[in-house]
């Protein structure tokens, strides 16, 4: 949906496309050949959602099988698409798609068009390959539930609307994608409605969504407003060749990164990420950590012409995403329900994230890389917690496993790649693309540099403590839970339907880092798209000593949980607030983030919408009534003159007719 | 003053005088067919309630007057592509006199069904067993639960959709008085059929009556003055005599408003609408909803052709009134239906804020105007046969329940029937979507188009007013308890049934694809009245 001006409305707007458009323009090449079943990616899986929710209970039975074959149907077309992708030069290599004019009238131009090029190539890969595994795991996770056709429903919608996302080439698409990600995620977070807990969550996300949608859509109207168009070539062509004020620029990114914020869950709106926890735990997975919430890290690296141009929004980037790494690793080591301490973990890895994308060219690659890789780790470590929790009777505090390995090996091992993954244990994912990230940090020089780099840094070492804590409290230490008595549990592996996934997440985080990193190949496949990563050269320190160093201060985060955690044992309740430290404390209240949202943005939300209710009882109603008052008195009154008597209507007509008369000749004399 | 005109009449009586035998005009009886077949309907229905027992009577009038109508509008359908001027000047076949035609013989076949529906009321049917017994009197409550039904109604409906066919494809004033006429006697014994409340009903045939009588005196009173200006009766001759300087045009500006207050009557504009209220109450519904459609497409019609035939030269002159009348109408309207408590004169004001609508288009002078009306027309006329129809099937033990209370709560009773209602009524609210909405824009564009700006803008403020009652209503339909002794709401009327779903779904058409008929409409209107 690109909204073209028409020349005679917007003049200058329409001046501005033809002038700046141009190179940009000629980048996509038009759809052809394997590229016009493009729009199949989003209609296998729609159709899929479109049955299983219409067809109703008749498809219970194979609903979920359905549901899975769309995913991996889309996951194939995919494939076929990048390889068609591959085969091409690599100027080549962005594909565009014109589905259909929306609203063709005069003056207004809305198109629905895609685009596959290498940026949108590897989050389709991403998105429908993890996005396939945890269907299949799904068929076991949720072989129990009466409602699981209907689950595979919104997780095929929640895929083409991801898909749609990633695929439009005007901001207008990526809107419609985004909104819709955010309701499919509303849909599953309180998919087990029943419970209070997941209903208020699916509330929370929606409503902390809306506030950085706001910014996205503000964005796209100023997009609109100022270039006169939301396509990505225009846009993106007006912004590199400096047409666009530095002021409007950098007003422009912020409502973007806004809206980034909302989606990713960074700070300041980083509280409802935790509590959509209360999803089922595939949906945890897939679009609570491998999927949507990248959203807002896609869109900055979408955007990076507009962020390039303004150093002032790539500086409020880094510092959120510095402060997301910090946030999300402090609460994580408070919390004892295994969910929420890989969410904060979800929110602190987006955090490098963000900090990558915000150090401008020569972080936008990284940023895309420790995605993908955080994509694998984190949907593997998520699933390994769905499986640990479904052999525990759905008990998610930690304090009441312990020891599990021994009977839940494949999980074990699984999970044990993935948490190495994560920390950054040499040779696996995780070591390669957060290094990348610290280093860019540091390497962005200065002051601010040391300043993010220590922050990367620290948030390393942090990371390693409480995913160590995690890993020891759940697979090591004493069995604090027992086969017998009320809360017995009788912990067992999980089915290979459900394991099978976890394997291959798990293959994915060892190899997924090295394969990106390896000959720059990953920066090189997106350089066309976010820019080639220039490379000053002059390291603020050696990569081999800051290597070093990351994995000393990862070690020494590691060292702290296995004396904490391992060496001595756990007690099964958790201290009371009263009985910890003041970190702790805060760290449990989520850093007083909701308390501060409630105090700061709820509780004058709330006045102000009183204030609203109010002035529009006493002001508007007021004129309303007033006027319907007088409409009714007057009525009242014409009604008297409807007597009932002939004479009296016979009166009227004579009274009209002398009155028709008299105007007719006052017209004919004046 | 005098001798010019009567030397004119001397002339055109005495026209063959010494010269020959007086001319015996040359019938089209093709180009006439549909007027033709309904009069014929009328005289046979006439010959079976001579000769018919009154059993069968009950089932061959109805069929009879319903296939009259059919037959009259496919011979419509055929004589779609003629235009020309028939019977020596007297008649005038044209687009908008096809168009009118068959819209008021639509109408005319759904009103059939909802007079011959009998399954509303225990007895059967809204009509009368027996008018002539007096009300009060030990016959009356006898003749309540009678299965007897006075089947003249038909072919007093025939006689009257006979004259509306006339009465918009009058060429000349004195046959469009004669058609007005014919169109009306009936409508007056009809008002008084009503088998439930007969005081009421029969009150309003005399109101009907006598108020009608007064309009009817004005309209020939009119007719005189022009035939004095213009020395023929004829619209085109009028119009030419108007295009010239010099004669003494008071008897014009006399004739052309007396004329309009006969016709203004007819369409129900202030301030010549009070009749309305009370005749649409005290009717038999079906007749009202017979009323409502067709008299006021005839109504409109014979105004348009009126106007922009006879006196389309003169625009500059009657623009301002009918600007003023217009207002005024729809200012009545809307205002006055605020305060009702009854549903049936509710729709009465609303046909009269619609009127007023309808002649913005007129007062837009213009082609499009002429368009957007007939549009208008028909898609208005859909909406209110529905909607009187579906008023037929809410009742309380002693018929309708007419009173606005008793309909508190319908929708929790009986959701689809309130949920249709609810849908006409933002249709004559003129909701996107619907008909109405389809029909206002059009007329207001054409009154845009005619400078008519500020009449745009009452128009819009009265639908605002308007709305306001027509959203009342579904509230107290839809989110207000259901009270004890609610209404009941029969069962399985077939005949209302189609009658409701015909209108109900038209309504929904035209606001959905109004193209085809705009087309249509627009097709009759640029091809204009022949002279």
């Amino acid at each position: 949906m690109a909204v073209h001006a028409v020349a005679a409305m917007r003049p200058v707007a329409m001046h501005t496309v033809a002038r700046y458009a141009m190179p940009h323009e000629a980048q996509y090449a038009a759809a052809s050949g394997s590229f016009s079943v493009m729009w199949l990616l989003l209609v296998l899986p729609l159709a899929g959602a479109a049955i299983l929710l219409l067809g109703g209970r008749r498809t219970d039975r194979w609903g979920h099988l359905l549901g899975t074959g769309a995913s991996a149907a889309s996951f194939v077309v995919g494939l076929v698409l990048f390889f068609g992708l591959l085969g091409r030069s690599g100027d080549n290599r962005a594909v565009s798609q014109h589905l259909y004019s929306w609203i063709p009238v005069n003056g207004f131009q809305v198109d629905a068009g895609l685009l596959f090029d290498q940026l949108s190539a590897v989050f389709v890969l991403l998105i429908t390959g993890v996005g396939t595994l945890i269907h299949i795991y799904s068929v076991g996770y949720m072989a129990h539930d009466l409602e699981r056709r209907k689950f595979f429903a919104y997780m095929n919608l929640f895929l083409a609307s991801m898909l749609l996302l990633v695929l439009g080439n005007n901001f207008l698409v990526l809107y419609a994608g985004w909104e819709l990600v955010g309701l499919s995620s509303y849909l599953l977070i309180k998919f087990w409605e029943y419970k209070p807990a997941a209903a208020t969550a699916a509330n929370k996300a929606f409503y902390m969504n809306r506030v950085g949608d706001v910014g996205l859509a503000l964005a796209i109207m100023l997009m609109f407003a100022t270039v006169g168009s939301t396509n990505y070539d225009t846009v993106f062509g007006a912004a590199a060749a400096g047409v666009i004020g530095y002021g409007t620029l950098t007003a422009i990114a912020l409502l973007l990164l806004l809206g980034a914020c909302g989606k990713s869950g960074q700070f300041p709106l980083q509280a409802w990420l935790p509590d959509a926890m209360e999803g089922p735990t595939p949906i945890s997975a897939l679009i609570h950590a491998a999927t949507m919430v990248t959203a807002g890290v896609y869109l900055i690296a979408r955007a990076n012409p507009v962020f390039t141009g303004s150093q002032a929004a790539r500086t409020v980037v880094v510092v959120i995403g510095a402060g997301t790494i910090l946030i999300g690793c402090v609460i994580g080591c408070a919390y004892d329900d295994i969910k929420k301490v890989l969410a904060y973990s979800t929110v602190s890895q987006i955090g490098y994230m963000f900090l990558a994308v915000g150090l401008g060219p020569a972080g936008y690659a990284l940023g895309i890389m420790h995605l993908l890789a955080h994509g694998f780790f984190k949907a593997g470590l998520f699933l390994g917690s769905g499986s640990v929790i479904h052999a525990m009777n759905d008990e998610q505090d930690m304090r009441k496993y312990g020891g599990l390995w021994r009977l839940m090996p494949v999980t074990w091992v699984t999970f044990g790649l993935g948490y190495l993954a994560i920390i950054g244990f040499p040779g696996l994912s995780g070591f390669f693309t957060k290094d990348k990230i610290i280093e860019a940090a540091f390497d962005k020089g200065g002051t601010s540099g040391y300043l993010l780099g220590t922050a990367a840094l620290l948030g390393a070492g942090i990371t390693a403590f409480y995913m160590t804590r995690l890993f020891l409290m759940t697979f090591h230490g004493e069995r604090r839970w027992s086969h017998d008595g009320p809360e017995a549990k009788h912990p067992h592996e999980s089915p290979t339907v459900m394991t099978g996934p976890m394997g291959v997440l798990a293959v994915g985080s060892v190899f997924a880092g090295g394969l990106f990193v390896l000959g720059g190949s990953l920066q090189n496949w997106l350089a066309p798209v976010v820019g080639e990563s220039v490379e000053t050269g002059a390291h603020t320190m050696s990569p081999a000593v800051l290597t070093a160093l990351t994995l000393v201060v990862a070690a020494g985060g590691f060292a702290g949980a296995y004396l904490r955690y391992q060496l001595r044992p756990v007690e099964a309740v958790a201290r009371p607030d009263s009985d910890v430290g003041l970190v702790t404390v805060a760290a449990r209240h989520d850093l007083y983030a909701n308390t501060f949202n409630e105090a700061v943005f709820m509780r004058p939300g709330q006045y102000f919408t009183r204030f609203l209710v109010w002035l529009d009882t006493v002001g508007v109603d007021g004129v309303v009534r007033g006027t319907a008052a007088a409409v009714g008195g007057l009525s009242g009154r014409l009604r008297r003159t409807q007597t009932g008597f002939v004479r009296s209507y016979a009166l009227s007509m004579l009274g009209g007719a002398v009155l028709v008369v008299g105007a007719l000749y006052l017209v004919k004399a004046g | 003053m005098s001798a010019a005109p009567t030397t004119a009449l001397a002339r055109q009586l005495l026209a063959a005088g010494p010269q020959g035998p007086i001319d015996v005009p040359t019938i089209q009886y093709a180009a006439l067919s549909p007027v033709l077949i309904v009069f014929a309907v009328a005289l046979a229905g006439v010959l079976v309630e001579a000769f018919a027992p009154a059993r069968a009577r009950r089932g061959i009038q109805p069929l009879l007057a319903a296939g009259g109508f059919v037959a009259a509008f496919v011979a419509v359908v055929l004589l779609h592509a003629r235009r020309q001027v028939l019977a020596a000047g007297a008649v005038a076949i044209d687009g908008p006199t096809l168009f009118l035609e068959g819209a008021i013989l639509l109408f005319a076949a759904l009103a059939v069904l909802l007079v011959a529906e009998r399954r509303l009321d225990s007895s059967g049917g809204a009509i009368v067993a027996s008018a002539a017994i007096t009300p009060g009197s030990p016959g009356a409550t006898a003749q309540r639960t009678s299965v007897g039904v006075q089947t003249e109604a038909y072919p007093l409906m025939a006689f009257s959709v006979a004259g509306m066919l006339l009465f918009v494809s009058s060429n000349t004033l004195l046959i469009m008085f004669v058609a007005l006429e014919i169109l009306s006697l009936p409508l007056y014994l009809l008002a008084g059929l009503a088998r439930r409340r007969r005081l009421l009903s029969q009150e309003a045939a005399m109101k009907y009556f006598l108020l009608g009588a007064f309009s009817s005196a004005f309209f020939i009173y009119g007719v005189a003055f022009l035939y004095g200006y213009a020395g023929s009766v004829n619209l085109g001759r009028i119009a030419d005599a108007a295009g010239t300087v010099g004669a003494n045009d008071t008897y014009l500006y006399l004739g052309m408003a007396l004329l309009g207050v006969g016709l203004f009557f007819k369409i129900g504009a202030a301030p010549f609408h009070s009749w309305t209220p009370d005749v649409y109450q005290g009717s038999p519904t079906p007749i009202t909803a017979f009323m409502a459609a067709g008299t006021k497409v005839a109504a409109f019609g014979a105004l348009l052709r009126v106007f922009y035939v006879a006196f389309g030269g003169l625009r500059w002159d009657w623009r301002p009134t009918v600007w003023a009348v217009a207002i005024l109408t729809m200012v009545v309207g809307a205002v006055l239906a605020l305060t009702q408590r009854d549903i049936k004169r509710m729709l009465a004001y609303s046909a009269i804020a619609h009127a007023g609508f309808l002649l913005t288009g007129v007062a837009a002078a213009n082609s499009d105007g002429l368009r957007g009306s007939l549009f208008y027309l028909v898609a208005y006329g859909f909406t209110t046969i529905a909607a009187f129809g579906l008023v037929t099937m809410v009742r309380t033990a002693d018929g309708e329940a007419s009173d606005l209370s008793q309909w508190q709560g319908l929708g929790r009773r009986a959701p689809v029937l309130a949920g249709i209602f609810a849908f006409l009524l933002l249709a004559l609210a003129g909701i996107p979507l619907t008909s109405g909405f389809t029909g206002k824009f059009a007329v207001f564009q054409a009154a845009v188009a005619g400078n008519a700006i500020p009449l745009v803008v009452v128009a819009l403020v009265t639908s605002a007013i308007a709305a306001f009652f027509y959203v009342r209503v579904i509230v107290l339909m839809f989110f207000q308890e259901p009270t004890m002794e609610g209404p009941i709401v029969v069962t399985r009327p077939t005949l209302t049934y189609a009658a409701v779903g015909v209108g109900a779904i038209m309504t929904l058409l035209l606001g959905v694809v109004p193209q085809p008929l705009l087309d249509l409409a627009g097709t009759a209107a640029t091809s204009g009245f022949v002279r």
